[in-house]
């Protein structure tokens, strides 16, 4: 009877644990993406409608990426020149660009076939991954790296893409500068670039 | 004439990319660790309006040819693409032995001999299934990169599209060093059936093929920007630092002291 007892807990144990599971990312860098890369291709592979892609897509985005701290990297020397209330309002606006920017970019694809290969750790708080998206008959082989911020070490985050050596992160941050320099500074025009993007359709 | 204007032209191109034969007077730094993301604009408000320029014949005329072009059986855009990339080789085995790498230069050279013999023409690559792998392009612009020269400022050519003072002097210096332009410019060296036309077939294929490659890349670019002009500048000057460093990784290129200074926890 007790041995039947502790079955049933072990059982209940397991019940709790599975969804859970589902929703731990490996610690380990290289797994660790290629777990992300797994899961998004699952999404993108399902027949399922844009909102539905977008909707999961933004999931995953959220638990993997730093947004954060690519938003402060992009903001760049101007970050020192906001106030509390604007980085906040900066750091809304941005979470919204960057997951519509995000998913718009990966809803291109319908089957991406990625191979994640090797990583290479450049410090405690950052790990490359290295991957390739496979070629197709339209498009040749991209290789592309993943910055991977380790600061904890539980818990790797993705804060940059570099598709065949050119950083994303970087590109956003120039443009992000172009963007409130030609306008003698004013880091509003950015917000209002930022809104506009946003609600622009697809 | 002409000899005497693309001289006249290399001297003020010089001039202008070494800022310190030049005077300050620029608005390049040359702080060696952020080089190419720092360099200036030679004239903006110019610049945005070529680019517009040619974003618009981009849409209109050259976007269509590479979808068109992408239409062909899959065969004929390899072995299109692979003849272009054998002539173009020529090229890069003349950089590669400027920059002196001459293993760089004797794979190619290697490479181009099998290709054009056993691989009829360079239809085919049978050099990479011999193992002599395919390596990156090699232009003057980044020859002078590798002898440190620096970028100068950045601008934007009418149909050429992005480059800086230095990769405008590279584009000067290939048309010398490029065996191609040679052949079908001297009449000389060959008979008349090499003439001039065919290096521009031959370069406006090499275009439309690399279009075709990336249609996709653009579109998306083009989507996701909110200053196409910025983007473009960014992703053009990242990647001439890293085929000049000649990096297939970017954990050897990036400055990540950009990085350090974000601490989100």
């Amino acid at each position: 009877m007790k041995k039947e007892n502790l079955f049933f807990a072990y059982f209940i144990l397991i019940l709790l644990l599975i969804p859970f599971k589902s929703f731990a990312y490996s610690s380990d860098p290289q797994e660790f993406i290629s777990e992300v890369v797994i899961e998004a291709k699952k999404i993108l592979v399902k027949s399922n409608g844009r909102e539905f892609r977008v909707a999961k897509l933004s999931e995953i985005a959220l638990k993997t990426v730093d947004i954060k701290g690519i938003g402060s990297y992009t903001l760049g020397k101007y970050r020192k020149e906001l106030s509390e209330k604007e980085l906040k309002e900066y750091h809304l606006l941005f979470e919204k660009y960057f997951l519509k920017s995000f998913t718009s970019r990966l809803t291109d694809y319908s089957d991406p076939k990625i191979e994640v290969i090797s990583s290479k750790v450049l410090n405690p708080k950052y790990t490359i991954v290295n991957s390739i998206l496979l070629a197709t008959d339209d498009k040749p082989e991209i290789k592309i790296d993943w910055r991977i911020y380790t600061k904890d070490p539980q818990k790797p985050l993705i804060r940059d893409l570099m598709i065949e050596g050119l950083s994303l992160a970087k590109t956003q941050k120039e443009e992000f500068a172009s963007i409130i320099e030609s306008n003698d500074g004013d880091i509003k025009m950015l917000f209002s670039k930022l809104n506009e993007f946003i609600n622009k359709k697809d | 004439m002409n000899k005497n204007f693309f001289v006249a032209i290399l001297v003020f191109l010089i001039f202008q990319a070494y800022p310190s034969v030049a005077g300050t007077s620029g608005s390049e730094e040359l702080s060696k660790k952020s080089q190419s993301y720092s360099t200036g604009e030679c004239f903006e408000g110019v610049s945005r309006a070529v680019f517009k320029f040619n974003h618009g014949l981009d849409k209109a005329l050259f976007r269509p040819i590479a979808k068109g072009y992408r239409a062909l059986p899959v065969p004929i855009r390899t072995g299109t693409g692979n003849v272009i990339d054998n002539l173009r080789s020529l090229l890069s085995i003349s950089n590669n032995v400027l920059q002196g790498d001459l293993r760089g230069a004797g794979n190619k050279a290697g490479r181009f001999v099998i290709n054009s013999t056993v691989g009829i023409l360079g239809i085919w690559d049978p050099a990479s299934a011999l193992g002599l792998e395919k390596t990156g392009k090699e232009d003057f612009g980044q020859t002078l990169g590798k002898w440190g020269v620096g970028s100068g400022c950045y601008f934007v050519l009418p149909v050429l599209g992005p480059t800086t003072t230095r990769d405008a002097i590279g584009l000067i210096g290939d048309t010398f060093l490029d065996p191609v332009y040679q052949i079908t410019h001297n009449n000389e060296v060959m008979d008349r059936t090499y003439s001039e036309h065919n290096y521009y077939y031959y370069r406006g294929t090499g275009a439309i093929d690399f279009r075709a490659k990336n249609i996709e890349s653009f579109d998306s670019v083009e989507k996701n920007s909110m200053d196409l002009y910025a983007s473009f500048k960014s992703l053009y000057l990242q990647d001439r630092k890293q085929k000049i460093s000649n990096s297939n990784s970017k954990v050897e290129t990036q400055d990540d002291s950009d990085w350090e200074e974000i601490d989100t926890n």
